[in-house]
């Protein structure tokens, strides 16, 4: 049972990594219909803003020795700044191709911000000693929780409850909601594009940054790739949530979490090297047994 | 309920036996024309297509179509499926530009304007479709215009709920648009179009698939809608009885083409509309 308990607190630290991320691309997707593949990569970006540019081998931190109050802001800057610097040069003089191509050029664009990295930075791995205090435990009763899970988990929930006010309370939030159901109708109805368009990047910039905060707290090391994996199995959340439902990237960034770490936990050892496979294997029968997602993107689905 | 229209403007014309010649800078009609050149009448502001073709890689969905609308008026605009109904609402409202002609708000030129330039000029509209933010509540697709069109988060939902209130469906604010039925989803379109009242509110056959006495319903709503908000109404029905009962005037659309014009009792005799209604094949 404790173990039980590790597990789902577990599942849910990696959930909310997901989710983190998987509401920064869902985002993105409901507003412009980009699948946004260069979000891994804000996220690595994030990473690299913590140490002085350098090849060095020795990273040098410089934004990463600051006190949480000044770098958190500063990572997020950085990383908002990248976002909406790809849109402007990229997304923007592509407004109104198809999303085939808007995903190849964010395909393109990844590339090219992880080669940019591996230019200014080499291509060696480099360790970054984040918020060592977040390596320690906290013993509650017979548990024993790290203390990167709660605060990944307490980071993520007043996320997404600071996201949902702003989506339903705020003017801003409403028309944003609106431009993600359907963008050409709230458009005509007088939502601002470039307003709504402007900010869903600098959302998803600062989630990105939020995340890539906690991974090199988690992994302590930055490589050009560190984004990628994170960034993949958030989109195949978003999928597995309903490609266009906000609530549903979160909800299958949680699944996402829960399957890959109770595979680990519960597979018999000689499989869970395999683990990926059959989180994989279980994400084909979701969608097998329903197409559009756990959450059904309304928007999306035609009524007869 | 709005009077009947008797003046002369309402005289049939029929406009495949126009012989005007081509690139008349005013191509309206005599009587059309000259309401617009008083400028202190309040019809200094008509909606009108003057001359409107669309053409979709060569073939004519509509053809030197002519039409005003005015405000304080219920215009119907009937004709068979494919007669170019939609296509002429959608150029009267931006959403496709004429190939030919011109689209006059008042005075102002505003061809070829974005449909979001027409909605704040005042030019509203519904789709056949209803189009609502399915994933929002009723009350927040209401809002959205309101907030789209400027009016503060407050105004905005105020304002939502005063035209969802009139419409009879303010029971339903906080439910998901995405489960209402159809009716109300129907209502709550028309709520979202007249929410920061338009001055022209086009109304895309709002009754389709309705029972005659859901159409009916809704057709009281939507006679009220000129004196309750002061705009005009372009209501398109391919149901001949509907519009008889609630259009001061109407004109008839078949093949692209503007076949009559007039009261509704006119246009039923005219045998070019019965021969479209009764006569094809």
């Amino acid at each position: 049972m404790i173990t039980f308990l590790q597990n789902v607190l577990d599942a849910l630290s990696l959930g909310s990594l997901y989710a983190l991320t998987a509401l920064g691309i869902g985002l993105i997707f409901g507003v412009l219909k980009l699948i946004n593949f260069a979000h891994g990569d804000f996220i690595t970006f994030g990473a690299y803003a913590l140490i002085i540019p350098s090849s060095a081998d020795v990273a040098q931190v410089l934004v990463g020795g600051w006190s949480w109050e000044l770098l958190i802001p500063t990572v997020c800057i950085a990383v908002i700044a990248i976002a909406l610097a790809s849109d402007y040069l990229v997304f923007r003089p592509l407004r109104g191709a198809s999303p085939p191509t808007l995903m190849a050029a964010s395909f393109a664009l990844s590339y090219v911000i992880q080669n940019a990295i591996m230019v200014i930075y080499g291509a060696r791995p480099k360790s970054v000693n984040l918020w060592p205090v977040l390596g320690d435990q906290t013993h509650v009763g017979p548990l024993t929780i790290p203390n990167l899970n709660l605060v990944t988990i307490a980071v993520t929930l007043a996320l997404m409850v600071g996201m949902t006010i702003v989506l339903r309370r705020t003017s801003v939030g409403i028309q944003m909601r609106a431009a993600a159901e359907d963008f050409r109708m709230a458009r005509y109805l007088g939502v601002r594009a470039d307003l709504v368009i402007g900010l869903a990047f600098v959302i998803s910039g600062a989630l990105a940054a939020v995340a890539a905060l906690l991974l090199v707290a988690q992994t302590g090391s930055l490589t050009q790739t560190m984004g990628q994996p994170i960034a993949l199995f958030a989109f195949i959340a978003t999928v597995v949530g309903g490609m266009g439902s906000l609530a549903g990237a979160v909800v299958g960034g949680f699944v996402i979490g829960a399957i890959v770490i109770m595979f680990q936990a519960y597979l018999p050892p000689d499989l869970r090297a395999f683990r990926d496979a059959f989180a994989f294997a279980f994400v084909i029968l979701v969608l097998v047994a329903k197409p559009s997602g756990l959450l059904r993107a309304k928007g999306l689905v035609e009524r007869v | 309920m709005m009077g009947r229209r008797t003046e002369a403007s309402v005289a049939l014309r029929h406009s495949d036996t126009d012989d005007r010649p081509p690139g008349v800078a005013n191509p309206l009609p005599s009587p059309m024309s000259a309401t617009l050149t008083h400028a202190s009448d309040c019809s200094a502001t008509d909606l009108a297509a003057a001359g409107i073709s669309v053409r979709f890689q060569g073939l004519a969905a509509i053809s030197e179509v002519d039409l005003t609308v005015r405000r304080g008026e219920v215009l119907g605009l009937i004709g068979p499926n494919g007669a170019g109904k939609t296509t002429l609402v959608n150029c009267l409202t931006g959403h496709q530009r004429p190939s030919e002609g011109r689209i006059l708000l008042g005075q102002m030129d505003i061809t070829g304007w974005s449909p979001q330039k027409f909605r704040r000029a005042g030019v509203a509209r519904t789709f056949q479709s209803g189009r609502l933010f399915k994933d929002m509540t009723v009350l927040e697709n209401v809002e959205t215009t309101a907030v789209g069109l400027g009016r503060s988060r407050r105004a905005a939902a105020r304002e939502a709920m005063d035209a969802l209130d009139w419409l009879g469906v303010a029971d339903s604010a906080e439910r998901l648009a995405g489960v209402l039925p159809y009716t109300d989803e129907r209502r709550v379109a028309i709520a979202r179009a007249l929410v920061v009242p338009p001055e022209y509110l086009l109304l895309d056959e709002p009754a389709a698939g309705m029972s005659d006495s859901e159409c009916d319903e809704l057709l009281g709503f939507v006679n009220e809608i000129p004196g309750r908000y002061g705009c005009g109404v372009l209501l398109i029905e391919h149901n001949m009885r509907v519009v008889m009962n609630s259009c001061s005037r109407i004109v008839v659309l078949d093949g692209g083409r503007r076949i009559a014009e007039g009261t509704p009792e006119a246009v039923q005799k005219e045998p070019g509309v019965i021969s479209a209604y009764l006569g094809e094949g």
